[in-house]
């Protein structure tokens, strides 16, 4: 048996919600009123409860959830940032974390001076960074910027000059979040080979996404995280499918949201509600959002992800051209959207997103908040409907 | 508290490159560059030398220029505690998405914020050396007191470093409250006078635990006598308590650095 390079148990993390005292100014008034009345509890939570679960040397381990199940928590615990409130963590051997690529970036400074700054930061003696720096020349593909300050990078650029940072720091567990949607393209092809690569160098790697098609892939064993505690835990195949069908009963009495998506119907061209729909036909989705506070400038999002949830489509009342709104606490509002599938037959899920744009805040997220079937005469296979014709069909010569 | 000492020695790199990257910002933004490091002893030294000869003109007497000197050579290791404890009460917020991101110890903050300004004040000091080289001032044996002396003012400002740096994450209004004290603190410390100037209550301004490093440094490179013993010894105390104390509460602390922040 291999060696347990990660172990957690009954790994438990609380917050606070509500007051906060930010200042000497609220926080010595607030301890004189406390000493008045005497109440002192605030509303606390659990981000993480009971969570247990080992990862053994070169392997790599899947982390699933929806937003606010607890992924993140879990992720800043293993790189250390966040220390639990109960229960132990134990890491063997160097941590690395691609979590954000590229913190710790100073703007004035070249991107020489950045690969040495971040290097350290990132755990690397400047002796390694002598020696690995042609290495992570190249991977970023920054040779002529390399003396130009950093704050003259496109976001490109500069994601891939953290990454190639990140990537070079050869931990013992590498933990990575999300990173292969940074950057474009081409670098994520290369972000995955060197996941892929470290992985087969008997790297252990942890890996945290939405992503299923990329979980699925890359790792064998997953867990499955759900209101902060563990929901499942094996192979990746069986934890996806209980990610899937736990995804449709989402928190709808949560009170802390200040608005949230109280209904998503999916109906045919004849208006009725279904489950099943022909290709090339029409589905009409209603969604409905309901306020209990004020709130401002919201955008519907939707989103189609084929059955291994991923993303083949997605838009929004805003990017359509509709302009955003505001909703006053308990007022209603409904989006509809008309859509022609063009997909080939299969099974998808359907999501929605409440969203600002400005701040980038989601409110609420359902994905996926309803799941259907296309049906079609024509034997396409794939995610889209090209509608194929045959135009010719006969031997030359 | 030998790990401060560890995180010292395992991180060097870090604790190199943040400095680094402290004095680099400083110098490439501005157009002054170095001379940023002599410009504000230079101001407090000006200051102090028009105090200086507005009190000897009201006793009527010449100004001695060894009250000049007294006046520059405190103005320098003023101007750096001044600036380092400005800079370090907010480095850790400062470098937020570095707290909230990636896992080292945050004690390299302070105490790079301390390292940076050190250099500048090595600079100033090599600009004042320069000067007294020009000038009339006899070189005695008492000299050997000032690396003792900036020995005892850097573990005081390590310490305080730690302490405010983590103070203003907690409570963001730390930083006015230091800001305050330090504008009126050059008014309770021996910089434009001597605490001897106050006879008997001059002795109370020596229980500020910068004042005897600065008497101290006007004692042993302009009087040529030694430091008075009992109060750098106050003084050195204190460094001892500031620095051991604040790394303390600092590693106390620090694991709910990130999500306070």
């Amino acid at each position: 048996m291999a060696e347990i390079v990660l172990e957690a148990k009954n790994l438990s993390k609380k917050f606070r919600r509500g007051e906060v005292h930010r200042s000497l100014r609220d926080f010595i008034p607030a301890l004189a009123r406390r000493a008045v009345s005497g109440s002192l509890d605030k509303e606390e939570f659990w981000a993480l409860r009971d969570v247990s679960f080992t990862v053994e040397q070169g392997e790599a381990f899947a982390v699933v959830g929806h937003n606010g199940a607890g992924k993140s928590t879990m992720l800043k615990h293993l790189c250390g940032i966040l220390f639990p409130t109960s229960g132990t963590l134990t890491v063997k051997g160097r941590l690395s974390a691609l979590i954000e690529v590229g913190a710790g970036f100073h703007h004035d400074l070249t991107g020489r001076e950045n690969i040495y700054l971040n290097g350290t930061i990132l755990g690397m003696t400047r002796a390694e960074i002598d020696r690995k720096f042609d290495a992570i020349v190249a991977f970023s593909e920054l040779e002529e910027f390399l003396d130009t300050p950093v704050k003259r990078y496109s976001s490109g650029m500069y994601a891939r000059l953290g990454f190639a940072v990140a990537a070079h720091v050869d931990p013992d567990v590498l933990v990575v979040d999300e990173v292969l949607s940074v950057g474009d393209f081409l670098f994520q092809r290369k972000s995955v080979e060197k996941m892929r690569q470290v992985m087969k160098n008997g790297t252990t790697v942890v890996f945290v996404s939405h992503n299923l098609r990329a979980v699925a892939d890359l790792c064998p064993r997953a867990m499955l995280l759900e209101h902060g505690r563990v929901a499942a835990i094996g192979p990746s195949g069986s934890v996806i499918k209980a990610y899937m069908e736990h995804g449709s009963e989402q928190q709808l009495d949560d009170e802390t949201k200040d608005a949230y998506i109280s209904k998503v119907t999916l109906r045919d061209s004849r208006g009725v509600e279904a489950v099943q729909f022909e290709a090339k036909g029409t589905l009409r989705a209603d969604i409905d959002i309901t306020a209990r506070r004020r709130t401002e400038k919201l955008a519907v999002v939707i989103e189609c992800r084929d059955e291994e949830m991923y993303d083949v489509f997605n838009t929004s009342t805003q990017r359509l051209g509709q302009p955003s709104f505001t909703l006053e606490a308990g007022e209603r509002f409904r989006a509809s959207f008309e859509l022609t599938i063009h997909l080939a037959p299969g099974t998808y899920h359907f999501g929605v997103y409440l969203y600002r744009y400005d701040v980038q805040q989601n409110y609420d997220a359902r994905v996926p908040a309803a799941t259907f079937y296309v049906r079609s005469d024509v034997d396409v296979r794939g995610v889209v409907d090209l509608e194929p014709r045959i135009v010719q069909h006969e031997t030359t010569r | 508290m030998l790990s401060l000492f560890r995180i010292l020695r395992r991180h060097r790199d870090l604790l190199y490159m943040l400095t680094l990257r402290d004095i680099k910002v400083k110098y490439k933004q501005s157009v002054m560059g170095f001379f940023w490091a002599i410009l504000m002893p230079l101001i407090i030294t000006s200051a102090g030398v028009v105090v200086k000869v507005g009190l000897a003109k009201v006793a009527g007497r010449p100004i001695r220029f060894e009250e000049v000197l007294s006046v520059s050579v405190k103005a320098l290791p003023w101007a750096f505690f001044v600036a380092t404890i400005r800079f370090a009460t907010v480095c850790l917020t400062a470098n937020q998405n570095l707290v909230t991101k990636i896992a080292f110890p945050r004690a390299v903050f302070p105490l790079a914020a301390v390292a940076s300004q050190l250099i500048d004040f090595c600079v100033a000091g090599v600009v004042l050396v320069l000067v007294f080289i020009f000038s009339p001032l006899r070189v005695s044996i008492d000299l050997l007191y000032v690396p003792l002396l900036i020995a005892i003012l850097i573990a005081q400002l390590c310490g305080m470093a730690l302490l405010f740096s983590a103070a203003n994450l907690f409570f963001r209004d730390v930083k006015y409250i230091v800001e305050v004290i330090l504008t009126f603190a050059i008014f309770f410390t021996p910089v434009f006078y001597d605490a001897s100037l106050f006879g008997k209550w001059g002795q109370l301004l020596l229980l500020n635990p910068v004042a005897p490093i600065l008497e101290g440094f006007s004692a042993a490179i302009v009087n040529h006598h030694a430091p008075n013993l009992g109060w750098t010894l106050y003084a050195a105390v204190w460094g001892v308590v500031l620095f051991f104390g604040g790394s303390a509460l600092f590693q106390q602390l620090e694991p709910k650095f990130a999500e306070s922040i």
